[in-house]
């Protein structure tokens, strides 16, 4: 039976809907398959993205196929207990009904701890042993070493919902997509992944009749498209923001990041700690430095510690090249 | 045994190494600044990285285990410039105040900063407001030098001590004093810091002011360690064994006579082991702990007060010959006590707090005195050295002023972890009148942090232990609450490896210099004529001319702790 819910996974190609963009029946396998006497499931319910709100959705829309997806997982790697990690505004909104759902199963429901870098996937660990909550040095990875060590299997909220509906046979392929910004029809929707990005803008009546540019891939972390790029799918996290480029200062907007970004790291590793801080500084004056804003993002992008590092140089790097 | 190649080179190593640790040991260096042997890796200064084929990142090599068959590049062109750039933001962090710097003849970002060629001015200094931060009398935190890799918060958790945490200001975490807990002043920051942020405090502008006591008469006493560790600041190899040439050096600077601390340690061995017969022939069993690392003591003291009361009485052994050269010396030599300015040099910076404390006071005729009035760390002394022109490789040795004698071997194995211990039954044993006493106990010896080991005495067993880390003190005393007769006795310092690891020592350090320090003064042991403190034919002459009775005995060579 295990092996039958990783074949269905390996066949309908889910890929981690947080935006890793892992295929999913391979993290399953390998902590199935890890020789472990305690394994965990952990799932992740703490959208911290800035002006994303699908996960929001599905919990409000569709919490019990979430954690139908969830016994699933901790039947099919033989969990020993499972974790639903919230953040807050979930935990309030959610606690009583998912308490409900979860009846005697040994599933826990987790806080969150404030803090943007508490949703990633090693500092998650460490927030639920208690420590330090900033991200953990990879490899090991959480399928070999995770909460207390031991083989540990982490998905996102849509990943478990996706999940569920494999295992009833009714996945078409499709994912959530949350719309944001200056859109007329805001909101999050459900379409297929294979979908370009200007279908989904055309389809949910949000494509905008004013100049404007997008944020593909998160508030904090997503890349910059213009209105000749929207051709292509969306990879990485189902986030698109719609900006109105005549009323939307470039400059401004990077120092909008930033600030965020400070604020919000756990200045670990010197490229994303002392890097954005130097990113935020050559913002401040005039001309802009260019040269040295791309030594920048080059090392965050190739020698940051966590993939918060690895991807937080993106929304700079595309609107310093195309709207700059 | 695995096989790998890094830049072209086959190499074979054993499995679980770091990459790093398999090109240090192959003479490949891979630049490195967060990295340290005793710490685990925090891979947060990101410039150790190398390329592995078939992987799609960069890896740190410091975190990153060598696996059969990786083929491995550390300096292609893109390496090359991504650990330029993360050099030149690490340089924007930290203010440079070289010439005032614990490193500055050893600094790995100065070095790093030639070979790579970097911008040392490229940005301002984020940090050139911040603040420096004292540790009572002995550390100095200059945080604007931080470069936040956490090494010295996991030397001070490995302590168990976590004076040292994280605070986050205007965005920024910040390594910041606790304001509930207590420093122990054992200066492993110190030693685990790659950027020289934390220092002995006025390691380097007050360094002269022993020097400026012109009509008084200037004595040095120097520790057992020492003799093996200061070589290093002059390029000497590890380990080398410089008595001679240190005395002659510090005559240079201009003392008026140089004393060797180890005499000091003969009869603090002398007394602890009559503490310890006393114990042994106690019909109520008890523990007795070391007490002549200041760090440990203040560590039992903070953290296990119930343990306060176990701590030998007999005080450490600078402090006692301190008492002795302003009581009984200076009398001979018809000097007033008043006269005289006793300068410390130890391994260590929780001698500097140490020197302080009320219990350390003696009365001698009705007046109170300090037994010493100044302590330099073994880099101060060095640095001071080098500041006169004075080369340690290259000074006409000299010996050290013997008014007690010679020291015994014991006296100077004081300097390792387990060698007080070693001197005091070596003692004890003699005390007793056992026949053919054993002089070695290598059971106590080398760099674990926990030794264990049993001596019969007179038909009884004495479970002993040498502890060195107060981290690894926890673990000891935490059983002793559970069981209080697993050991009769125990000597704890509070550094790696003892007082050759201490806080004051040159640096770098790691278990290897470490153990190579450790290693010389046993050497020195061997070949002493007189291996115990007992067999000093001065300690002797000493208690029968001076310490005669119980009283003088209690003034110049015990302390209280409450």
């Amino acid at each position: 039976m295990e092996e039958q819910i990783i074949e269905q996974l390996k066949n309908s190609g889910l890929l981690g809907r947080s935006g890793s963009n892992f295929p999913v029946w391979k993290k399953w396998e390998a902590v199935m398959k890890a020789s472990s006497p305690r394994k965990f499931v952990i799932c992740n319910a703490s959208e911290g993205e800035p002006l994303v709100e699908k996960d929001s959705f599905i919990l409000e829309n569709h919490l019990s196929d979430v954690v139908e997806g969830l016994k699933l997982a901790m039947q099919t790697i033989k969990a020993t207990s499972g974790y639903i990690y919230l953040n807050s505004s979930f935990y309030q909104k959610h606690k009583q009904k998912l308490i409900d759902l979860i009846g005697d199963l040994p599933i826990e429901l987790f806080q969150k701890p404030e803090g943007y870098l508490a949703g990633e996937e090693t500092s998650i660990l460490n927030a639920i042993e208690g420590k330090r909550v900033k991200p953990r040095v990879k490899p090991p990875y959480p399928i070999e070493k995770g909460l207390w060590g031991e083989p540990t299997l982490i998905n996102n909220v849509e990943t478990l919902y996706w999940i569920s509906k494999i295992a009833n046979e009714e996945y078409q392929n499709k994912r959530f997509y949350c719309i944001a910004g200056e859109a007329p029809n805001l909101g999050t929707f459900e379409l297929l992944e294979t979908y370009s990005i200007e279908q989904i803008l055309k389809e949910t009546k949000n494509y905008p009749n004013f100049p404007f540019f997008l944020q593909v891939g998160g508030g904090g972390a997503g890349e910059i498209l213009l209105a000749n790029e929207l051709q292509q799918p969306i990879k990485g996290l189902a986030s698109i923001i719609i900006f109105d480029r005549e009323k939307t200062e470039p400059i401004a907007l990077m120092k909008k990041w930033a600030e965020f970004l400070i604020n919000e790291n756990c200045d670990q590793c010197t490229p994303c700690r002392e890097g954005i801080y130097r990113i935020n500084e050559i913002l401040q004056k005039t001309p802009l430095d260019k040269e040295t804003l791309q030594e920048i993002f080059a090392v965050l992008e190739k020698t940051s510690l966590c993939p918060f590092g690895r991807t937080a140089y993106k929304p700079f790097k595309t609107t310093l090249e195309k709207l700059l | 045994m695995i096989k790998l190649t890094i830049n072209g080179k086959i190499i074979e190593a054993e499995q679980g190494k770091t990459i790093l640790e398999v090109a240090k040991e192959n003479g490949i260096e891979i630049p490195s600044l967060c990295y340290h042997s005793d710490l685990t890796p925090k891979a947060s200064c990101r410039l150790c990285l190398v390329s592995i084929k078939g992987i799609k990142n960069l890896q740190t090599s410091c975190s990153t285990l060598a696996m059969d068959g990786m083929e491995i590049e550390t300096e292609t062109p893109e390496i090359k410039k991504l650990r330029k750039t993360n050099l030149e933001l690490l340089f924007a962090q930290h203010k440079e105040e070289c010439p005032d710097c614990v490193l500055q003849y050893n600094c790995q970002l100065l070095k790093l900063a030639k070979k790579i060629g970097v911008d040392l001015s490229r940005f301002e200094d984020r940090k050139k407001d911040f603040p420096l931060i004292e540790f009572g009398p002995s550390i100095v935190f200059d945080s604007s030098k931080c470069i936040d890799c956490g090494n010295c918060i996991e030397a001070c958790s490995q302590q168990a001590v976590n004076y040292l945490e994280i605070e986050n200001k205007k965005g920024f975490n910040q390594i910041t004093p606790s304001k509930t807990k207590s420093c122990i002043y054992c200066g492993q920051c110190i030693t685990h810091c790659p950027v020289g942020a934390f220092q002995a405090k006025s390691e380097f502008e007050q360094i002269e002011e022993p020097l400026n006591n012109k009509n008084k008469v200037l004595i040095f006493q120097f520790a057992p360690s020492i003799r093996t560790s200061i070589g290093e600041e002059f390029n000497l190899e590890d380990g080398k064994i410089v008595t001679n040439q240190l005395v002659g050096a510090i005559k240079e600077l201009g003392a008026d006579y140089v004393f060797d601390v180890s005499v000091g340690a003969d009869f603090t061995t002398f007394e602890e082991a009559k503490e310890m017969v006393e114990k042994l022939e106690s019909k109520t069993p008890s523990l007795l702990m070391s007490s002549c690392c200041p760090a440990w003591v203040r560590f039992v003291e903070k953290y296990y007060p119930e343990f306060t009361k176990n701590l030998a009485t007999t005080r450490p052994p600078h402090i006692i010959l301190g008492g002795l050269i302003k009581t009984y010396w200076a009398s001979k030599e018809k000097i007033s006590p008043k006269k005289i300015f006793i300068v410390s040099v130890m391994p260590c910076v929780a001698k500097k707090y140490e020197i302080t404390r009320k219990e350390m006071l003696f009365k001698h005729n009705g007046t109170s005195f300090a037994p010493v009035d100044y302590v330099l760390t073994t880099r101060e002394l060095a640095y001071l050295l080098k500041k006169k022109g004075i080369d340690l490789a290259t000074i006409k040795p000299q010996m050290a002023d013997s008014p007690f004698g010679e020291p015994s071997g014991s006296g100077v194995i004081y300097g390792a972890s387990g060698g007080v211990m070693e001197s005091a039954i070596r003692t004890a044993v003699k005390i007793l009148k056992i026949k053919n006493p054993k002089v070695d106990f290598p059971k106590v010896r080398g760099q674990e942090g926990i030794k264990i080991s049993q001596v019969e005495v007179n038909g009884k067993t004495l479970n002993i232990a040498a502890i060195s880390g107060t981290g690894n003190a926890k673990i000891v005393l935490d059983q002793l609450k559970q069981n209080p007769n697993l050991y009769q006795c125990i000597e704890v310092m509070a550094c790696p490896g003892g007082c050759i690891g201490g806080g004051g020592q040159p640096l770098p350090q790691d278990k290897k210099i470490r153990q190579k320090r450790a290693q010389a003064l046993y050497q020195i042991d061997e070949q002493k004529k007189d291996r115990t403190a007992y067999d000093n034919p001065d300690l002797q002459k000493t208690y029968k001319e001076f310490l005669k009775n119980e009283k003088i005995i209690k003034a110049i060579c015990h302390a209280k702790y409450k």
